[in-house]
Formats: structure tokens, sequence, C-alpha cells
């Protein structure tokens, strides 16, 4: 009891010394130029604010300093009615380009959109380098860095008297980790190494991409795992993966699966849920990375928020607040990183999963059961 | 719903990565690794070989030592028994020498003390062929005179049996 006396009174005493900090980054928000009413524009300002960092954007907003916006322009490429068109996204800024112009509320908001002949509001076919496109480069670049630097490593050194050091020290015991612990245990045999290169790729690009989404400024911040197109393109990679090179035996048990005849003659349910199987399986891969990850920045980026929406409520309880959501706002931070690493790990692991179900049986045809056993324990032995 | 562009270019910026680190990153990384963990397990089993050789080897070295020690024993009771057989042997053809000697001389004396005794004999029957000779011859009238003469007689025969024996 003592001890969390000692701990409650050292919590307010810190929450105090933080009262003139967040006084003065309160001051900000409420000195913007348009302010009506505080608490209306307040809660606007904290959806928009969520959003704009988790969503995606034509423009690299970096910060505000004073009234001044530092981005980064990003080209925007868009088919319009009126042919190709290839800008800078500060162009919009004033007004229409070209006719084209970002939406505001509607359908469309915040995309960009022109005008058909009826004043309807219509989407362009629009392949911009977005915020999101633009960190999926860096972060794709960051990856092929790591690994290719690892590999000339190998290249350029004898593997068998030296050990590996630098970049390569770092990546190798997780390539290493991945491939035998993950990959060779769930995909058996001889299929294990085909499969490899491409789990790992998925392995490294999301774990990148995962991290470099925490760092909150540029290069990073891109919510890119955390945008549904792109665990969805991961996850219909992972399908192809699976369905275009399964053996029959998969597909014996989608179709004709050894349950009860009664389950699958005269009303098919056993293989409909199996069919269904096929594809809520990648569905589950995509919206669970999609999901971990948004919520991790929405839980981080509303403790923060939590310092600007108490502003109104005075210095002290602001003040507690503010430490409240600093202390919890490092802590999320830490948490992020363990689920970063984790839903990397979970992505890989269960399209690994998924795969070597697709493989199985082979070896209880060819040479029975007992042996692909034994063709695993070595996989086992070396952990 | 998810944005068509993004999609787009997620889909091209994947498929680039995989491409490259399919080519020419991962594989490179996992056959090196494996190629290590084959050389370290064969290093491994090399020791381990070596190992079990050299304690074939200590085992060896302690049999031989053993068998050296063995060979020596018994060389040297051999040799002692040797050393006895040939002391035995020397001392049996020594006393067979011996008595073989003693035999001989036995027989020698034998063979001479025969002959001396023929001799003697024949001596003897000569002496008394000639004191007989003499005795007839000579006109013995007393039976003192006679005694002296046969004394004298046999004196004369020894002496002349003396001569040829000798």
């Amino acid at each position: 009891m003592k001890r969390i006396g000692k701990y409650l009174t050292a919590f307010i005493a810190a929450a105090f010394l933080f009262l003139p900090a967040a006084d003065v980054s309160a001051a900000s928000p409420a000195n913007g130029p348009e302010s009506p009413a505080k608490e209306k524009e307040n809660s606007i300002d904290i959806k928009s604010m969520l959003f704009g960092h988790i969503g995606d954007s034509y423009e690299w907003h970096i910060t505000k300093i004073g009234a001044k916006d530092i981005i980064i322009p990003l080209p925007v490429i868009v088919r319009s009615s009126t042919g190709w068109h290839c800008f800078l996204s500060s162009k919009l800024e004033d007004g229409p380009y070209k006719g084209l112009y970002c939406a505001e509320g509607g359908k469309y908001d915040g995309k960009i959109v022109e005008k058909d002949a009826s004043g309807n509001e219509i989407r362009p076919f629009d392949i911009s380098i977005t915020k999101n496109v633009a960190g999926l480069m860096i972060n794709a670049a960051i990856v092929i860095f790591l690994i290719l630097g690892c590999s000339r490593w190998y290249r350029k050194h004898d593997v068998l008297k030296e050990a590996p050091g630098g970049l390569a020290g770092i990546i190798e015991p997780v390539v290493t980790f991945i491939n035998d612990d993950v990959i060779k245990g769930s995909i058996p045999g001889e299929h294990s190494a085909k499969y490899a290169p491409y789990l790992l790729t998925v392995f490294f690009f999301i774990l990148v991409n995962n991290l470099m989404g925490i760092i909150p400024v540029f290069p990073g911040g891109a919510n890119t795992t955390g945008n549904i197109a792109v665990t969805l393109v991961l996850a219909l990679c992972t399908f192809v993966a699976v369905n275009f090179f399964a053996n029959r035996h998969y597909w014996k048990d989608i179709f004709w699966p050894e349950v009860p005849w009664w389950l699958k003659v005269p009303v098919p349910l056993i293989p409909v849920t199996e069919l269904l199987g096929i594809f809520t399986k990648p569905f589950a891969l995509m919206i669970r990375l999609f999901a971990n990850i948004m919520a991790g920045h929405a839980v981080i980026l509303s403790f923060v928020s939590i310092i600007f929406i108490t502003v109104k409520m005075g210095p002290a309880i602001n003040g507690t607040m503010t430490f409240i959501s600093v202390f919890f706002g490092i802590f999320m931070d830490f948490l992020e990183l363990l689920v970063a690493f984790i839903q990397a790990y979970v992505f890989t692991m269960l399209s690994a999963v998924f795969i070597g179900l697709a493989h199985e049986g082979e070896n209880k045809k060819t040479k029975g059961n007992g042996i692909s056993q034994e063709a695993e324990s070595p996989v086992i032995d070396n952990q | 719903m998810p944005d068509s562009g993004l999609l787009f270019w997620m889909l091209v910026i994947f498929i680039i990565v995989l491409a490259v680190l399919a080519k020419w990153g991962f594989p490179v990384i996992t056959s090196m690794v494996d190629k290590r963990r084959k050389y370290i397990d064969e290093s491994l089993g090399l020791a381990k070989k070596a190992d079990e050789k050299m304690a074939n080897l200590l085992k060896e070295q302690a049999r031989i030592i053993g068998e050296a020690r063995e060979e020596q024993n018994k060389i040297l009771k051999e040799a002692s028994e040797a050393k006895n057989n040939i002391i035995r042997q020397a001392q049996e053809q020594a006393r067979d020498e011996a008595a073989k000697i003693v035999a001989e001389a036995k027989t020698r004396i034998e063979a001479e003390k025969e002959s001396a005794l023929s001799q003697i004999r024949s001596q003897v029957a000569l002496l008394s062929v000639n004191v007989a000779e003499k005795v007839i011859r000579e006109n013995l009238s007393s039976d003192a005179r006679q005694q002296e003469l046969i004394k004298k007689m046999v004196e004369e025969s020894l002496k002349i049996e003396d001569n040829t024996v000798n």
C-alpha cells in the first residue's frame, strides 16, 4: 500500500510538472483560424486528424509550424475524361486543376474527382503516387536493401570460414528462424524450398512496413499495412500460392472430404463449407493484419488526442491527462513494436500452414506416414 | 473499400520486391546457411569419428602394451627354462661322459688285469715247465738241497717274469 501511495504522489507530481508544457501545446489548436464553437471544433478536428493520419492522402503532410503546413507534394497520375494527367499534388491546393479537384464530403471524400456532363462527381482512373504508395516504395527499398545487403555479404565472404557480421549478422538469424521454424515446420519436404522466398519476402515486407508505420515522421508514418488494399494484395498472393499449386489431395479434401456420407450427398454441406474456407482463410489474413495495425495506430493517435481534447477542462486535468496519455502512448508504442513483429510472424506462419495443407498427403501416398514424420524431425532437432 | 490506385501500386511494388528477393536475396542466404549447417554437421561428425578413433587407438595401445608385457614374461620364462634345461643337459652329459670314462677305464683295467693275469699264468706255466725241466735234469739228493734249489729257481723265474712283464 505504501508503495502504491509513493508511486501515486510521484505520478501526480510529475503530472503537475507537465502542466506548463501542456498548456502551451494546448494553445495551438485553440488559436486556429476558425474556432466558433470550441467543443464542436475539437471533436471534428480529432476525427479528421485521426482519419487523416490513418488514411491515405495525395501529399505527405509532415507537420504544421505556426500556420504553415510542411508538406511533401507527391505526383498525381490520373486518367480522366480528357486523357492522362500527371502533376504534383501541390497544384490541387489552389482549386481545380484541369477539371480535377479533391472532393470534400460525399462518396469520394478526399479523393480526386472530376465533374461529368450532368455535374455529378465521378472518379477518374487514379494511380497517383499517394502517401501510402510512396511509403510502400520507401519500405520496399528498405527491404530490398536489407536483404540484398545480407546476400551480398554471402557472395563476398566464404561462409565456411567467417561468421556473418554487420547487416548479415542481423538478418541471417531472422531468416533462419523463419525458414527453419515456420516454413520448414509447416510445408512438407521438398516444397518448403520452393515457397521459402515468397514467405520470407512476405515476412520482411510486413515487418518493415509495420515498423516504419510506427515511426511518426517522414520517411515513416505511412499507414501501409493498416490499409486494406495492401493487406488485400498480400492475402491475394497467399491465396494464389495456396490454391494454384495445390495437389489433388487438397481438392479431394474440399469436394469429397472424409466425413459421413450424409454430410455431403443430398446437401453438400461440408464441401460448401470447405469451399467457403478457401476464401475465408486469406480473407481472415487480410482483415487480421489490417485491423491490428490500424487499431494500434488509432489507439496511439487517440492517446495523443486526449492532450488536446482535455485542454478546455482546465490546467489540472489537462496536465494529468497529458501525463497519462504520454505514459500510455509510450506503452502503446512498445506494444506496437511487439504487434509489428507478431503480425508479420502470424501472417507468414498462417500462409505457410495453408500452403502446407495444400501439399499434405503427398508423402503419405509415396513413402508412407512414418517417413514423412521422420523427414520433419530434423527440423525440430535443428532448433 | 480498398483504393484501386493503391491496390495497383501495391501489387506492382510487392511483385517487384518478391521477384528481386526471390532471385538475388533469400535463396543465396538460405543456401549459404544450409551449406554452413551441413559443414558444421560434417565437422561434428568428423570430430566424433576422430574421438572414436582416438579411443580405439588408446585401447589398441593398451592392448599392444599388455601383449608386449605378456610376451616379455613368456620370453623371460622360456629363457629361464632354457637356461635350466641347458644346465641340466650339461650336467647330464657330464655325468654320462664321466660314467663312460669310468666304465672305459674299468674295462681297460679289467683288460690289463686280464692280460697281466694271462701273462702271469703263461709265465708260471713256463716257470713250472722250466722248474720241472731243471728238476728232472738235475739229480736231486736231499730235501734241503731240493728246497734250496727250488727257491733259487723260483727266484730266477720270478726275475725272468719281472723282466718279461715289465
